[in-house]
Formats: structure tokens, C-alpha cells, sequence
């Protein structure tokens, strides 16, 4: 692995419970948007706590790097970033990593993107770099989250959909009561039939990213939804027991 | 590089030791795969031995159950840093599925291949005596299947992704052929202990 000491030039909130970091790296690396780095935190006794963040900024963004984190409360190093970190610290990045949860508009499409929370980081570089190269592959971003102030980069997409290039936006929020222009609840299998079948051409590939509740439930909901689950890739960013997964597993 | 305000966590020296480098350990059962977990009804299900192209043996869900079984608890560790302590797993030793196709492992090197289309390899040395099986039991119950059920690849002395979960069949290959994650970006071995995570780690 390669490693290099990050400076953090910025920290930005962008909802509740997620800040963009921004790092300037002593070695730019080329990357493919959807890829990964690791994080590694080391103690003064050798002690060392590595995780991985997609990458949020496109590639050729230039020299800085942005991660979007999510806090844990229970957490080792997101709240370690959330709570200690400070612009003008060093922090030590490998990468990039991961070679399969890769976009690019070369790629072709329709592609139909679903992120759950901070699960839409990888979406945020692929759909930057489309947007860099100016290209119009037909791309479709369901965005779930839990409530309105759960949605990071919503401006951004926004204005990204609003552009008429070929990108739209769905928003569905599982916890929000009252009014809104989102869809209230859980995305499901007629749901996403719905949008697949709005997208007039052939859906090529279907990415999931986000918790492994979040990801296990949109996955089968698309199958559901008629689409062969051979094109369908998955990121799942952690964490469920399997005592926690009988719990969280649609039926 | 010491990161400034980075302390370690409260653990206890027992779990240091049990640790590889870089790894802590969790007490859920964190899953990751590639692609969407397949559903697969163990009416359905067969396991193939194969030494190239050519096919040894194969098995229905109910002759490989009649297999000898065989009980393994273990650590396990995964290259994304989290171990955990004390798995246990049920299932039939790689040893006995070859004692049972009445073969001598024919070749150094096996591909393990998944009703996903997931492959991984292993050197056939760390899959015999004793060191691997073809699980299907966790916890005392059918393995779920976001953890691979019906069956899964345990290798618990590598990597986790070595386990290769819905696993379908053992192929000998004449050289060490990568698999899935080996061709992107993973280590071709994966030893826990040496930190083999990456492909040139
Ligand atoms: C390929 C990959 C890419 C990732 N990209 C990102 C990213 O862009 N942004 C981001 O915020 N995270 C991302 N993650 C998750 C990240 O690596 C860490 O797992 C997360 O930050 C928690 O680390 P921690 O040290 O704070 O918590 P830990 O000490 O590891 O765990 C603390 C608690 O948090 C729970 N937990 C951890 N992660 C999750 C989760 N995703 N959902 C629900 N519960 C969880 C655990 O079950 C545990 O109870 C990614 C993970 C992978 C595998």
C-alpha cells in the first residue's frame, strides 16, 4: 500500500451527522471515481486504527481530496475526525483502492445510482466527473436518507439535476413527518420499477452503496423491480450484526 | 506518523495478542460483498470438484450433508480491519470432500468459484489438513444468506474474503490463477499476520 501524510486543508458540515474533510496530498494520485482510500490513525504506543472512505471529489478536482464522513457515536475514528481533527493536521492515506464499484461516463449508461446517507460519497465523484467532461449519459441518483437534514450535497445535486443534461434526482426521506416534495418512506421494489421503467432506454447498471440494511433492501427491491441481478454492484459500508441483520432484513 | 490526539482504545491485553496488526475487533458480524446476495434454495444447490476443466465429482445438498461434519471455531479476520473472536462453524472438511472423490489434491493451487460468479484462489496447501471446509452451519444454524449460506469457503487463517461465500465448487488450476478481488487490487495470499492486504503489501 501506499501511503502518504494528508494535510487537511478544510472541514466542511454537510448534514447532521456527515462534515467533508479536504486533503491536500503530498503525492496526487490518479484514481477512477467510485474508488476508495484508507484513513490510518496511530498513537503515540504504535496503536493503529485504518478504515475506508470513498472518495467524494472527482478526479482531476486537483490537488485536494474530499471525504465525506459520517459520525458514530460509538465509533473509533469518525468520531475521532469529527471531534479532534483540525485543519493543518496530517493524516495518513493509502490508495487508492478498489477496482470493481468504479463509474465513468465511458463506461456507458442509462445507469441507476442508489445511496443511502453518506453512501452517496462514491455517486458524488462519478456524477462530478460527468459533469467535468460534459457528458450526457443518462443517469438516474435515488437518494435515501432519513431526514431532510440528512441530505448532504442536496444543493449540488440539485442544481447538478436541474441542469438538464441527462441527470435526475429522486429524494426519499424514511423518517420525515409533515410536508415535503420527497417521497416519505423506504425505497421498494415499486418504487424503483416505477423509475426503471421511466428511463426509456435499458437500464445497464444498477449501484448500490450505503449500510448493509440499506444496501441488502434497495438490492432486493431492483431485483424485485425485474432487473437481472448481474448488474447490479454493491459497496456496503459496514457494520451489522447478525443478530441486528434479522432484525433490519425486509421480509 | 503519530497522529496528533490519537489515543488507543480501552482493550484488553488477552485481545491484543489474538490480533493481527492493524486489525480491532467487533462484536456484529460486519458483511461486504460485491454485488447483491444471491438466494439460493438448497434444493437447488450442488457443490462440483474439478481438477482443470474436467470434473471429478459432484454433490446434491443432501449427499454433501451426509459428508462427514465436522466442528470449527475460530477468529476471523477482515482485510477492511475488523476480527472477530470465537466464529463457529460447521460443515465438511476440504479433506473429507476429497477423501470422499477419492483424490489426492492433483495440483498446488485451487480456485474456489460462487454462484455469484465470485472466484478467489488459495494454494491447495492452506485448504487440506484440517485448515479449511465447506461450511454450512454458523452459530448453530443454517448460515444466513448475506454470510454465504446455503455454503461458504471458511479459510479462517487468511483474510476473510478467501472465504469465498454461495461457493459452488473447487477447481485445482495448474498455476495460481487470481480470482475476484486478487485481480482488483487485493493480495494474491492474504496472510492476516504478514498484513496482506493489498496486492503489493
Ligand atoms: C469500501 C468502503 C467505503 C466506505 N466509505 C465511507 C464513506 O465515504 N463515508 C463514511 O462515513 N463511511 C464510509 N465507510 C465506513 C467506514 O469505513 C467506517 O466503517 C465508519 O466510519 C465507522 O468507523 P468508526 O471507526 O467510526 O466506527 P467503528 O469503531 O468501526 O464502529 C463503531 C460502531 O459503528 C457502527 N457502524 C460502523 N459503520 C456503520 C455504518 N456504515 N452503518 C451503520 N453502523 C455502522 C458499528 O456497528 C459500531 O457499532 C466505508 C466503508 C467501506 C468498506
Amino acid at each position: 500500500m501506499n501511503w502518504q501524510n494528508a494535510i487537511i486543508t478544510r472541514i466542511e458540515t454537510q448534514s447532521l451527522r456527515v462534515k467533508s474533510f479536504f486533503f491536500r496530498l503530498p503525492e496526487p494520485f490518479l484514481f477512477r471515481p467510485g474508488q476508495h482510500v484508507l484513513l490510518r490513525l496511530t498513537a503515540p504506543d504504535g496503536y493503529r486504527a485504518q478504515r475506508s472512505y470513498s472518495i467524494a471529489s472527482a478526479p482531476n478536482a486537483g490537488e485536494e481530496l474530499e471525504l465525506a464522513i459520517e459520525r458514530f457515536d460509538d465509533g473509533e475514528v469518525s468520531p475521532f475526525m469529527h471531534d479532534i481533527a483540525q485543519v493543518d493536521d496530517e493524516i495518513e492515506i493509502g490508495g487508492p483502492v478498489g477496482g470493481h464499484f468504479n463509474w465513468t461516463p465511458e463506461d456507458g449508461g442509462p445507469v441507476l445510482f442508489i445511496g443511502g446517507g453518506s453512501g452517496v460519497a462514491p455517486f458524488m465523484s462519478m456524477l462530478r466527473h460527468r459533469a467535468a467532461i460534459v457528458s450526457r449519459v443518462p443517469v438516474v441518483l435515488v437518494f435515501s436518507a432519513r431526514l431532510r437534514e440528512d441530505l448532504l450535497f442536496f444543493d449540488e445535486l440539485s442544481k447538478l439535476a436541474a441542469s438538464g443534461d441527462g441527470f435526475s434526482l429522486m429524494v426519499a426521506l424514511t423518517r420525515e413527518a409533515g410536508a415535503h416534495p420527497f417521497r416519505a418512506g423506504r425505497i421498494d421494489a415499486e418504487f424503483i420499477a416505477g423509475i426503471v421503467g421511466a428511463m426509456r432506454m435499458r437500464v445497464r447498471q444498477v449501484m448500490i452503496c450505503g449500510s448493509h440494511p440499506f444496501v441488502e433492501a434497495a438490492a432486493e427491491g431492483t431485483i424485485t423491480a425485474g432487473i437481472d441481478p448481474a448488474i447490479i454492484k454493491t459497496e456496503r459500508y459496514g457494520a451489522t450484526g447478525l443478530q441486528a441483520e434479522v432484525r433490519d432484513l425486509p421480509a | 506518523m503519530i497522529t496528533r490526539g490519537f489515543l488507543r482504545r480501552s482493550t484488553d491485553s488477552g485481545q491484543l495478542i489474538r490480533l493481527p496488526p492493524g486489525q480491532h475487533v467487533v462484536a456484529d458480524f460486519p458483511v461486504l460483498s460485491a454485488g447483491p446476495t444471491p438466494r439460493i434454495k438448497t434444493g437447488d444447490w450442488s457443490f462440483a470438484l474439478k481438477d482443470g476443466v474436467r470434473p471429478v465429482k459432484s454433490w446434491s445438498w443432501a449427499e454433501f450433508n451426509a459428508l462427514p461434519q465436522t466442528k470449527m471455531t475460530r477468529d476471523i479476520h477482515c482485510v477492511t480491519t475488523w476480527s472477530k473472536f470465537d466464529t463457529a462453524w460447521e460443515g465438511v472438511l476440504v479433506d473429507d470432500i476429497l477423501a470422499d472423490a477419492g483424490i489426492e489434491p492433483p495440483t498446488g493451487f485451487t480456485l474456489a468459484h460462487s454462484y455469484d460468479g465470485y472466484t478467489t484462489n488459495v494454494p491447495t496447501a492452506d485448504l487440506v489438513v484440517g485448515k479449511a471446509m465447506v461450511a454450512t452451519r454458523y452459530e448453530g444454524k443454517p448460515i444466513p444468506p448475506d454470510h454465504g449460506g446455503p455454503a461458504r469457503l471458511l479459510v479462517p487463517h487468511l483474510y476473510f474474503w478467501k472465504s469465498a461465500k454461495w461457493i459452488n465448487g473447487l477447481q485445482f488450476t495448474k498455476k495460481d490463477e487470481l480470482g475476484f478481488w486478487e485481480l482488483r487490487g487485493y493480495h494474491r495470499y492474504g496472510d492476516p499476520w504478514r498484513e496482506q492486504r493489498y496486492t503489493n503489501d
